[in-house]
């Protein structure tokens, strides 16, 4: 039992050691997807535009829960005209970059980390080995920098999505003053505080579910039950990377000192 | 799916995800009203600054002038100093009257500047000659209502 404990630990430790080494000659090989920028330009098509529907859709849903839900919270304490506040504050700082990355590991993430690991169960990756073709410049890295780059746009969309959604419940269907739900909603919104911090986020979050994409994918084991296995430990630990970075994100960047 | 279509469709995703981003900073966020382009500083004093913050706004006349960028601490003559940036395009006189206001019942505070008389204009890097009206601190103003009442005369009964 403990033996099974220690060699689980140890394989987990062996696996992040690899991880790292693999992030390193990622970066390494990636000059390739700049200097052949139609491979990046694909994979940000899959990974990107072929997720907007999700992420304007879900992104409009959310901005209308907030809506609603805000509405029901602030109007008891006769505040109903800060709901435009409340919408893009809790959008632009948390739920934009947090849900857009989760939604973004199980469309794009997932796709990816099955791409890869069918390429490597069936020996593809191997083949262009052979043909002194670097698997990690010509396969891996495009689909890193693809997902690095989407990433961001999608969890800026989500946030558009979601303020316009909020918009259209308090002020189309609920009636909140349309020149107070913009105005206090601009005086209460800095750009560089609230804005560009959570596209630092949402860049963060690409690059750490892009990787973990790539990575699972990379380090599968060449069966059909490894492969599934992979994608389920992308979802899994992408989730779980998105939600405890946020914290560590959130704890350096908003002290509670405006 | 031939390659130019593609290129177009990821010309089409970056064009939407900048313009949602042009969205976030210009209508959501006050990138455009919040950034003056010059400001000169001026130093107020207060005895007691409340709850202000900096980067919160100073007005006049309910119109935002310029924002706070600095609050120090003065330890020979134990009281706030607040540095405001205004905007150039605004000048105020020399007696200008400061004070910590609040919007709204619930809303944050900002600095509030009443113009005086005085022919002379506030230059760069000055200090306000009248200290600024301190904000009001809730505890004070009960305990102030509650000696009033103590202090009053009981009414007659009849």
């Amino acid at each position: 039992m403990i033996r099974r404990i220690g060699a689980a630990a140890v394989d987990w430790v062996w696996r992040l050691g690899f991880a790292a080494r693999f992030m390193f000659l990622l970066l390494r090989y990636s000059g390739q997807s700049v200097s052949r920028l139609h491979l990046t330009i694909r994979e940000i098509y899959f990974s990107g535009v072929l997720s907007l529907l999700i992420i304007l859709v879900s992104g409009l849903f959310v901005g209308l829960v907030l809506g609603l839900q805000g509405y029901e919270t602030l109007q008891r304490y006769g505040s109903s005209e800060a709901l435009g506040v409340l919408v893009a504050l809790s959008l632009t700082r948390e739920l934009g970059p947090v849900v857009a990355a989760l939604l973004f590991a199980s469309r794009a993430g997932s796709a990816v980390t099955a791409e890869i690991g069918l390429m490597k169960t069936t020996e593809q990756l191997k083949a262009m080995d052979m043909m002194a073709v670097n698997p990690l410049a010509r396969v891996v890295a495009p689909r890193f920098w693809g997902g690095v780059i989407s990433m961001p746009l999608l969890a800026a969309l989500f946030s558009a999505m979601g303020i316009l959604g909020g918009w259209l419940i308090g002020v189309v269907f609920i009636g909140v003053d349309d020149g107070a739900f913009w105005s206090q909603m601009q005086a209460a919104v800095d750009f560089r505080y609230d804005i560009l911090n959570g596209v630092i986020k949402s860049v963060v979050f690409g690059v750490a579910v892009s990787l973990i994409a790539v990575f699972e994918g990379y380090d599968c084991v060449p069966t059909a039950e490894g492969v599934s296995r992979a994608i389920t430990r992308t979802v899994v630990s992408s989730a779980l990377a998105i939600l405890a970075l946020d914290f560590v994100l959130t704890s350096f960047m908003f002290r509670g000192q405006s | 799916m031939s390659r130019t279509t593609l290129d177009l469709w990821v010309g089409f995703f970056v064009l939407i995800g900048a313009a949602a981003l042009l969205f976030l900073a210009l209508k959501v966020g006050n990138l455009s009203a919040a950034s003056f382009a010059d400001t000169y500083a001026v130093d107020v004093r207060f005895s007691n600054i409340g709850g202000i913050k900096v980067r919160a706004p100073v007005k006049s006349a309910g119109v935002v002038v310029g924002r706070v960028t600095a609050i120090e601490y003065d330890n020979t003559r134990f009281e706030a100093v607040v540095k405001l940036a205004l905007d150039t395009r605004y000048e105020f006189p020399r007696d200008t009257i400061a004070e910590i206001l609040t919007s709204g019942l619930l809303g944050e505070q900002y600095i509030g500047l009443e113009p005086g008389g005085d022919a002379r204009m506030l230059a760069d890097g000055e200090t306000l000659k009248l200290r600024g009206q301190s904000a009001v601190v809730l505890e004070k103003l009960i305990s102030q209502f509650l000696f009033n009442k103590a202090g009053e005369s009981p009414t007659p009964q009849q």
